[in-house]
């Protein structure tokens, strides 16, 4: 089979001559003999190809949407289709980095608006372009904290998705910084009493999830009266903004989270794209990289890169963060998704979602199940399953269902616990088709 | 009497305090000042270190410390009037006020003719 390399035998030796090596495998001597010997089959044909690869996406299991009933930090929501054929027109997919406004002007625009809806969103002054994805965003927010008051004991909400807390812990490796583990109270929200123990002058910062990881509606009023001088930090789910009071209007310095259910579908669990947004007077701290609306000298509106000196490539030493790029594309993604939808639209789809978590939680009650948690809750919630469970999670994935998250995969103390997730994509049948399967395997 | 150091900072003793800026030179080079970053009042400085910066349209410029000691002073103006170091580098655009430590330190500054003539050298 041919192997698609232009040069001859001939002209490879004459190459190899002309540099004073012998052979191919003496060119390539100094790479570690670990990267060399991979043992990989020979090439194939393209038809070849194309048949293996077919064969092997065979074997993909793909449930039905409305029978998806797990959360915990992706979510699967209806994406209107023109938001892909957006987004992926040439112009955007194959952009280059915005460095040049004067050829970027789109980009650039597109960018900025997107910035304007997260600030909407989550009611902050600033958003820069977005970030890798939720817990890396959040990873960041807590640098910053520790920035802007250089102190070093952040109090982190236990009900925090435990990826998110681990990514920050990775994160701060090398500055010091010390983690206090806020634990929940009955209702499933942070316990305040604890907070207030903890809280004092020398908190950096506060870290809660709105909703929480056990999807219960945190008081963040509260948690602003009692870290009254500490960086006030918030996970937040977008869909859930459009119902709830934003994390602006209680007074955080920091909203972040993960944009993935704005339009981006569930993609294995990647890429997603974060979202990162501030008060003003924060914004010179904040890392990322930042669009900002200007005039030409005619007076016509244009856009362009803003406070550039806080990125790595002005000065490297002392950059905000090593992150001067961002996720353009997903960001982009979400800009089209809320546009489409609207505010309406975004309400409609966090208030179906509402309604279907609470019909599957009081269909579950209704079957004998119980939930853990009394606390108010958006569009997931825990309940008591059996030891059981994460066997049997497996036997109902081969009925059709991705049925509620066994919590235990994520830490053993919360063995016996489901997280129960559901959107606008579920319907009535689908959610008592999953209570009755649920109910079967219980006995 | 301004004394000036070869990073482009000028020195005026009031007393025990020396009160720091950057030059009218420096200020033209960097073109239009848009942000200070104050340093803390309380912190200690020594000679040649980079303590604070300056944000013009293209760059953020440090500033070294002409002499050692604590800041006692900062210019607040500065917080949400970065134009006045362009309009008045040597006066109104002051930076700070520092406690000396090392009042001989001054002596390795130059006078303003000196430095005059040190920055029609360098360019």
């Amino acid at each position: 089979m041919f192997p698609y390399v232009p040069h001859t035998e001939q002209e490879i030796r004459e190459m190899l001559k002309a540099i004073g090596v012998d052979s191919i495998e003496d060119l390539y001597k100094d790479v570690p003999m670990t990267v060399r010997e991979l043992n990989l089959p020979n090439g194939l044909d393209e038809f070849s190809v194309v048949k293996k690869i077919k064969s092997i996406a065979q074997e993909n299991v793909v449930v039905e949407k409305e029978k998806v009933f797990m959360g915990a930090g992706i979510y699967v929501h209806y994406v209107p289709y023109v938001v892909k054929v957006m987004a992926s027109r040439p112009e955007f997919v194959t952009a280059y980095t915005p460095y040049q406004a004067e050829v970027s002007q789109g980009t650039l625009q597109a960018l900025f608006e997107y910035q304007t809806m997260i600030c909407e969103l989550t009611g902050m002054e600033v958003a820069n372009s977005s970030m890798y994805d939720g817990a890396s965003a959040l990873a960041e927010a807590v640098l910053m904290a520790h920035r802007i008051n250089n102190r070093k004991k952040v109090l982190m909400s236990e009900a925090v998705h435990p990826e998110y807390v681990q990514t920050c812990k990775t994160y701060a490796q090398g500055f010091g910084l010390n983690f206090v583990s806020v634990p929940v109270d009955e209702s499933g929200a942070t316990d305040m009493e604890a907070l207030s123990k903890l809280a004092n002058e020398d908190s950096c910062a506060v870290v809660v999830q709105q909703p929480n990881f056990f999807g219960v509606v945190e008081d963040l009023k509260r948690v602003r009266e009692i870290a009254k001088d500490t960086i006030f930090i918030v996970v937040a789910e977008p869909i859930s903004l459009s119902l709830l009071e934003p994390p602006g209007s209680f007074g955080a310095d920091i909203v972040v989270g993960d944009g993935q259910p704005l339009g981006i579908t569930p993609n294995f669990g990647g890429p997603t794209v974060g979202f990162f947004a501030t008060l003003e007077k924060h914004v010179r701290k904040m890392p990322g990289r930042i669009i900002g609306q200007t005039k030409d000298v005619e007076g016509r509106t244009g856009y362009v890169m803003i406070l550039q000196t806080r990125e790595q490539h002005i000065r490297r030493e002392k950059a905000t963060s090593n992150i001067c790029t961002n996720h353009a594309l997903m960001a982009l993604v979400n800009a089209i998704y809320m546009s489409l939808m609207g505010p309406e639209g975004l309400r409609e789809v966090a208030r179906r979602s509402y309604a279907n978590a609470h019909y599957f939680a009081e269909k579950l009650k209704e079957k004998g199940f119980k939930l853990r948690f009394k606390g108010p809750f958006f569009n997931e919630f825990v309940f008591f399953v059996d030891e059981n469970y994460p066997h049997r999670w497996k036997k109902l994935f081969e009925e059709g269902f991705l049925a509620p998250l066994p919590l235990e995969w994520f830490d053993r103390r919360y063995k016996g616990l489901a997280l129960a997730c559901a959107t606008e994509v579920n319907t009535k049948e689908s959610i008592d088709q999953m209570v009755l399967a649920l109910e079967r395997g219980a006995r | 009497m301004k004394k000036f150091a070869k990073t482009h900072e000028w020195v005026e003793v009031e007393g025990n305090l020396a009160v720091v800026g950057i030059s009218n030179h420096a200020q033209e080079k960097l073109g239009d000042v848009v942000y200070v970053d104050l340093p803390q009042v309380g912190k200690i400085v020594k000679k040649g270190e980079a303590f604070m910066s300056v944000e013009s349209v293209k760059a953020a410029s440090d500033i070294y410390a002409p002499v050692s000691g604590k800041i006692v002073e900062v210019n607040e103006k500065l917080s949400n009037q970065p134009e006045l170091i362009n309009k008045d580098a040597e006066g109104e655009g002051w930076l700070v006020k520092i406690e000396m430590s090392d009042p001989a330190e001054l002596s390795n500054l130059l006078d303003e003719e000196s430095y005059r003539r040190f920055c029609e050298e360098e360019s």
